[in-house]
């Protein structure tokens, strides 16, 4: 017992030190954990993709559309439970590119029924299926602007031109913690009637094909299968899941992705170079302290415990400290960077590594001034002035 | 009377370890900073450089890109006959319509798949960008299914290499020759005849017009003049503008994730300097009023220690700069988030990069150090002096 307190009581000793290095410990927790929720937030919502969509396309770039008419004979290919089709709109909120979130037009009317992670109150559906420019937004994005049932939303068409209103008929949420909430769903049906009218070569197009499969084992048959139908058409179709399609399309960022792994581990050494300071510095003042117990009959290992134990203490205070602050940080950095990152949802995995890296830390901090300590001979330590 | 400088220096030396560990600290977070202003810095002068100041792009109104954007045969035929494009020394105007797509392919190292821009140009498109260079082979012929690959293109994606062949819009194509482009975005392009690319991609439009401008200096008149007539549902920009909007969400997303965490992570490495700063302090209590008794000001003391704070953050400044200065021999090869499609660009460190990083290490010093330095100055000369 006098052991833990005598590590206390040292930890105590130098206020202001211990405070300074425990805060320096718990700046470097929430970096780090910001960081490893970030990167995660896309392979979550990669893990929340239902193995059972395929994703059917135009062979040489998703730029590229396909005629609608491919909806029914993809249909008739065996294995095939339902196909909805889509189109990116890409408009703008305002104007703003900033305002930036996800918003298609989806087609037959009852396609959004092909996404069973969007939950939409059912009389919402209905006044959604009954309007003709009505539109589905997501919880997040309906807060971010603060939209209400009824609002018009007019979004500027950058593939699309001009101006588009849609009446918010519904609010979605998540069926998971993970489900992006942030797009916005609109008729297909209106996107073509207008578009026709004024580009008629642009009418009975879509973007891509969604595609419902009644055995997710039997997919890579399905994707074939799609793909040969059309071998020999003048447009040539990619289908593959909807998870190896959003894998693939997210790998674009790959570079990125490993620069900020490499810069949350870099982080973690500059924790270890704060603690590690800190306690050589302590241990130099205590040396004669530690020679003392030495001369007193204490063995090595006490005196090892001592030091081990402080710097323990200090690491798992600042990552305590650090892991409850990254809650709100998290939080924070979701808000201002939604564009690129939907959900940031911080998860016990990533807490429980921030404290295995911050314990961690301590252990090492505390082998150069242990070694130091130990070495030192009874005589020369009881001479050695701080 | 001032206290001079070595006695700064020798303090430092006094503690090595300690000294060496702050200055490490600070070197990682000067080592990233400057790293992520690099690579935004990177990206963005690879896009710049594409643009020539006196080349005008012609898109239509609100596409934002190359990519989303056409202009109607009628419009085309407008801006070839405006009276403010130059001429070249034939005495035929400086003008070409081009299409620009993304086709999916194959990078060589990972077997994953990436958007390569094919930009379908006209006969007079080279005369428009004077830095696109063939170095290897020859130039697609007009009227044959043959393209010039950009030579990072030819680096990263399957196929696209000189003398390889790939298939695209139910036709083959052969690549036949490479193309430098002093560094620019072009660089992972792959260009081709126009009217044969139209075809191919099933379409019957130019994306864009680009054309020399006679005065560019009076660009702006010329714009607003284009944009009066009703028919012309266009934008018109300075080519150099329009691909510094190309990188805009990409470096945005760089620059705001990076210095985040840079910012949160310098209050480690300041936290740092500050527990060393404050042991320097606390182990020389006795000799701080030794000096003070001898005659030395508060000012004095307060100088020692500040500078002793700056040198532990100029010389962890320099280390970590020298080290990113090595980031420059590494190539990035990432989707650019405007265009969807690949961009291939370097590190870049600007002497603006390196003053900014500089003066942020110091002013982590300066932080760091100043409370424990404020600390010395007040000490108390004969409590001090009587102290254990």
């Amino acid at each position: 017992m006098w052991v833990l307190r005598l590590i206390a009581k040292n930890a105590a000793r130098h206020k202001l030190r211990t405070l300074l290095t425990v805060l320096g410990l718990a700046v470097a927790i929430v970096a780090f954990g910001v960081i490893t929720t970030a990167l995660n937030a896309w392979n979550t919502q990669i893990e929340l993709i239902p193995p059972d969509r395929l994703v059917t396309r135009h062979a040489v770039s998703y730029t590229f559309s396909l005629p609608i008419s491919y909806k029914d004979r993809i249909e008739q290919v065996p294995g095939v439970e339902r196909v909805a089709y889509a189109n990116w709109f890409g408009g703008l909120y305002q104007n703003d590119p900033k305002n930036f979130f996800a918003n298609y037009a989806i087609g037959p009317e009852n396609g959004i029924e092909l996404y069973p992670e969007f939950v939409v109150p059912e009389d919402q559906k209905r006044a959604y299926y009954e309007d003709r420019t009505g539109c589905i937004a997501g919880q997040k994005i309906v807060d971010k602007f603060g939209w209400k049932i009824g609002d018009v939303i007019r979004l500027t068409g950058q593939i699309y031109p001009g101006d588009w209103d849609f009446t918010l008929r519904g609010i979605y949420r998540g069926a998971e913690v993970g489900t992006d909430e942030t797009s916005l769903i609109f008729h297909w049906k209106y996107l073509d009637e207008r578009i026709g009218q004024m580009y008629p070569g642009w009418s009975g197009q879509a973007g891509w094909f969604v595609v419902k499969i009644a055995d997710p084992s039997a997919s890579a048959a399905v994707c074939a299968a799609i793909d040969d139908l059309f071998r020999n058409s003048s447009a040539q179709t990619l289908t593959e899941t909807e998870k190896a399609f959003t894998i693939g399309f997210i790998s674009g960022l790959d570079a990125i992705i490993v620069m900020l792994k490499v810069i949350s581990y870099l982080i973690l050494g500059v924790i270890f170079l704060v603690l590690a300071n800190t306690m050589l510095m302590s241990a130099r003042e205590r040396i004669n302290e530690y020679t003392l117990l030495k001369t007193l009959g204490f063995g090595s290992f006490r005196v090892a415990g001592l030091i081990v134990g402080e710097s323990l203490i200090i690491a798992a205070l600042g990552g305590t400290i650090g892991i409850l602050l990254t809650f709100p940080a998290a939080d924070a950095l979701g808000r201002a960077m939604s564009t690129f990152i939907t959900v940031m949802a911080v998860k016990s995995g990533t807490l429980i590594m921030a404290m295995v890296f911050a314990l961690l830390v301590g252990i090492l901090s505390a082998v150069v001034p242990t070694i130091r300590a130990l070495r030192i001979s009874i005589v020369e330590g009881l001479r050695h002035i701080g | 009377m001032k206290i001079p400088l070595k006695y700064s220096i020798r303090n430092l030396l006094a503690r090595r370890l300690t000294t060496a560990f702050t200055v490490f600290g600070i070197t990682l977070v000067v080592f990233v900073f400057a790293g992520v202003l690099m690579l935004s810095q990177g990206l963005k002068q690879t896009l710049v450089s594409s643009g020539s100041p006196e080349n005008a792009v012609v898109i239509r109104a609100g596409s934002g890109s190359e990519m989303q954007s056409f202009v109607s045969r009628e419009q085309a035929a407008v801006i070839r006959s405006l009276p403010d494009i130059a001429l070249d020394s034939d005495g035929q105007p400086l003008v070409t319509g081009e299409l620009v797509i993304i086709l999916n392919k194959d990078r060589r190292t990972t077997a994953k798949m990436a958007n390569v821009t094919v930009r379908g140009v006209g006969a007079r498109s080279f005369a428009l960008r004077p830095n696109v260079k063939i170095i290897e082979g020859r130039n697609f012929e007009p009227g044959k299914t043959e393209m010039i690959a950009g030579r990072k293109a030819a680096e990263f994606f399957k196929g696209c290499g000189p003398g390889e062949k790939f298939d695209f819009g139910n036709t083959q194509w052969t690549v036949v020759g490479l193309f430098q482009a002093e560094g620019s975005a072009f660089e992972t392009e792959l260009w081709g005849d126009v009217d044969m690319v139209m075809p191919a991609a099933g379409r019957q439009v130019y994306s864009s017009m680009l054309f020399r401008m006679k005065q560019p200096e009076t660009f702006e008149i010329m714009r607003d003049r284009i944009k009066a007539d009703p028919r012309m549902t266009v934008d018109v920009k300075r080519e150099k503008q329009y691909y510094a909007e190309q990188t805009q969400s990409t470096s945005t997303f760089i620059e705001a994730l990076g210095l985040t965490v840079t910012i949160i992570f310098s209050l480690g490495a300041i936290i740092g300097a500050m527990i060393t700063m404050y042991g320097a302090v606390a182990n020389r209590t006795r000799e701080i009023a030794t000096m003070r008794a001898l005659g030395f000001l508060r000012r004095n003391i307060l100088a020692v220690f500040l500078i002793e704070a700056i040198v532990i953050s100029a010389v962890g400044g320099i280390i970590g700069l020298a080290g990113a200065s090595f980031l420059q021999l590494m190539t990035i090869s990432t989707m650019n988030w405007d265009t969807f499609s690949e961009i291939t660009f370097n590190f870049r460190l600007s002497p603006g990069i390196a003053i900014g990083t500089m003066l942020f290490a110091l002013s982590m010093g300066i932080l760091g150090g100043f409370l424990p330095a404020v600390r010395a100055a007040r000490i108390k000369i004969v409590e001090a002096l009587r102290a254990e």
